[in-house]
């Protein structure tokens, strides 16, 4: 992971001034940095949204391709996802050295995804034991400014929310073999429903109190932190602890309280954005990379 | 309870040019000509190519009699003796730091350019050489002042005055060196309750302004009290503001972080990072600059 090397002072400041919850750049405990969203910026995937949360940049594409489904799931398409950390990120990216980070933040996007309660993957077969919609969801990491496994989640959701894929009819010929007929209409496509798509919320634990959307500099004061995954209705689906220090199971039952609340706000200002984007249409200005 | 806002992005508009003090200046993008007249001497940032003056970095041109260069807008820090520099120690050597800079390669502390606890001159023993990671470590940010500059561009920093040394609590920020004006003294106590060091290479440290001035320690004893919530609110405030500035592109001096801090008091502290406050700010700031210079 990227991080910032601070001297014994500036830890010692920014762990007091949390305790008396006034973060370095004024935010409470519970406070997220700015973001900004924006859906259908990669014209040749099914869906694709970037995140950009405070120095933090996340691109994220979905492409839609005609699988055979899995054997223990035949009825059901599947997703699969890929992680880049690029090394327009930090210079530690280059070559190899992201692979680490991008195998992690993998397994734990295929954890969560696991649900099946997440995604209707049964909307996603074709034909039973023979044809599936596979969704290669595709992560780009653009720059690394802490907390990115919340931006990566935001993405994913946005870019779920905005995939389409196009809708098939399955025909069958006089012998009784299957033929798979796309429709002429570009735009007749089918939408995932993205509502039980949960959230990730990282609470790093600094000092006696947590953080949440913490900074480069904030993790490097942070011994221990949980990542939790949150549904827009607040339920937890998943839970891991990254870090080398230790948690007190007191402090983990507050972090769980406190990722169910923020969780819940995040899912409603998300799916407000995600609506009123939707709203524009086409006649939105679409920003890009090079506004 | 705060609401997690998330918004759309906006396009970026054009910096409004007629604010501008002054007359136009001329930029170049790299490969530009600047002219075609072959009487001129070509300074930093131009190369002669094809009986014409070209620019070979983005900047904008400076002319003095015959001498013509570009002084380009984004760099890394070039050191010229004199600065006043605060850096961050990456390595320790057998007698000397390595400092990072914001420069190409990274600077040098020798053991002997660094003061001594108390202030004493003599010369460095064995024992100083054993002791130097008692002095400074990895990750340690210091203010000190370029003395030299060697042939191939690093820069030899000395800590030879009592106002120089290891730095205690507080914010760095890092902007580009461009934006950093030069002026007498970077050491400034300002009005509002913090104390803040303009590093020409573009390293910002604000601290909590020191109750007394204790000179015998120099900065070797570092003091990790926690410091009030008030100084914490006028540094989180302050370090919002450089950044709005930084953002507008406007030059980092004492007098305009003054006024930018006192244009954001009417904003939470954690409202002055969004991008509308951001202008809203830095224009009431640019304002009221030019009122001062006319």
């Amino acid at each position: 992971m990227a991080s910032v090397v601070l001297s014994e002072a500036e830890k010692v400041y920014i762990v007091h001034g949390i305790q008396e919850d006034l973060r370095v750049d004024g935010r409470g405990c519970e406070d997220y940095r700015c973001i900004e969203v924006e859906t259908d910026v990669v014209s040749n995937t099914s869906g694709s949204a970037r995140v950009k949360l405070g120095h933090t940049d996340i691109l994220v594409g979905v492409k839609a391709e005609m699988g055979t489904p899995k054997l223990e799931n035949p009825n059901e398409g599947y997703l699969e996802f890929f992680v880049d950390c690029s090394a327009n990120a930090t210079p530690e990216f280059e070559g190899r050295g992201g692979e680490e980070l991008a195998t992690e933040i993998v397994n734990t996007l295929y954890r969560i995804f696991s649900n099946e309660s997440t995604i209707d993957v049964k909307s996603l077969c074709i034909n039973p034991r023979e044809h599936c919609w596979v969704l290669y969801v595709d992560v780009l990491l653009l720059e690394c400014g802490g907390n990115l496994f919340d931006a990566i989640s935001i993405a994913v959701k946005a870019a779920l929310f905005n995939t389409r894929i196009p809708k098939v009819r399955v025909l069958e010929d006089e012998e009784g073999s299957k033929e798979i007929e796309l429709s002429d209409d570009p735009y007749d496509c089918i939408r995932l429903n993205v509502e039980n798509v949960p959230c990730i919320i990282t609470l790093s634990k600094i000092g006696c109190r947590h953080v949440v959307d913490a900074t480069l500099q904030e993790e490097a004061c942070s011994l221990a932190s949980l990542l939790l995954s949150v549904t827009s209705r607040g339920t937890l689906t998943c839970m891991k602890k990254l870090g080398n220090g230790s948690l007190d199971p007191e402090s983990i039952f507050e972090m769980m309280e406190t990722g169910k609340r923020v969780g819940k706000m995040l899912h409603t200002s998300l799916q407000k954005i995600l609506d009123k984007e939707e709203s524009l249409g086409t006649t939105r200005q679409k920003v890009g990379f090079l506004g | 309870m705060a609401a997690i806002e998330i918004r759309l992005p906006v396009a970026r508009k054009l910096v409004v040019q007629s604010l501008a003090q002054g007359s136009d200046k001329h930029l170049v993008a790299p490969g530009d000509t600047i002219t075609t007249d072959t009487g001129y001497m070509r300074g930093h940032g131009t190369y002669m190519g094809d009986e014409k003056l070209v620019a070979s970095v983005a900047g904008a041109v400076e002319r003095v009699n015959k001498l013509i260069c570009v002084k380009a807008l984004k760099t890394r820090y070039n050191g010229e003796v004199g600065d006043i520099v605060v850096g961050r120690v990456t390595e320790v050597q057998q007698k000397r730091w390595k400092v990072e800079t914001n420069a190409r390669l990274d600077s040098v502390l020798l053991l002997s350019s660094m003061n001594l606890p108390g202030g004493e001159l003599r010369r460095r023993s064995a024992e100083d050489e054993l002791a130097m990671r008692d002095y400074l470590q990895e990750g340690d940010l210091i203010s000190a002042e370029v003395q030299a500059v060697f042939s191939d561009g690093a820069v030899s920093l000395h800590t030879r005055s009592l106002k120089y040394g290891k730095l205690g609590q507080g914010v760095l920020v890092q902007v580009s060196p461009s934006l950093v004006k030069r002026q007498k003294t970077h050491f400034h106590d300002l009005p509002c309750g913090a104390s803040v060091i303009l590093g020409n290479n573009g390293f910002i440290w604000i601290y909590p302004t020191p109750e007394q001035k204790d000179e015998e320690a120099g900065g070797f004893v570092t003091n990790l009290e926690p410091v009030s919530l008030h100084d914490r609110e006028v540094i989180s405030r302050l370090r919002n503001c450089i950044l709005a500035l930084v953002a507008q592109k406007l030059m980092l001096y004492d007098t305009s972080i003054v006024y930018c801090y006192e244009a954001s008091l009417p904003h939470q502290i954690k409202d002055v990072l969004k991008p509308e406050v951001m202008q809203e700010i830095v224009l009431e700031t640019r304002q009221r600059l030019l009122e001062l210079e006319g």
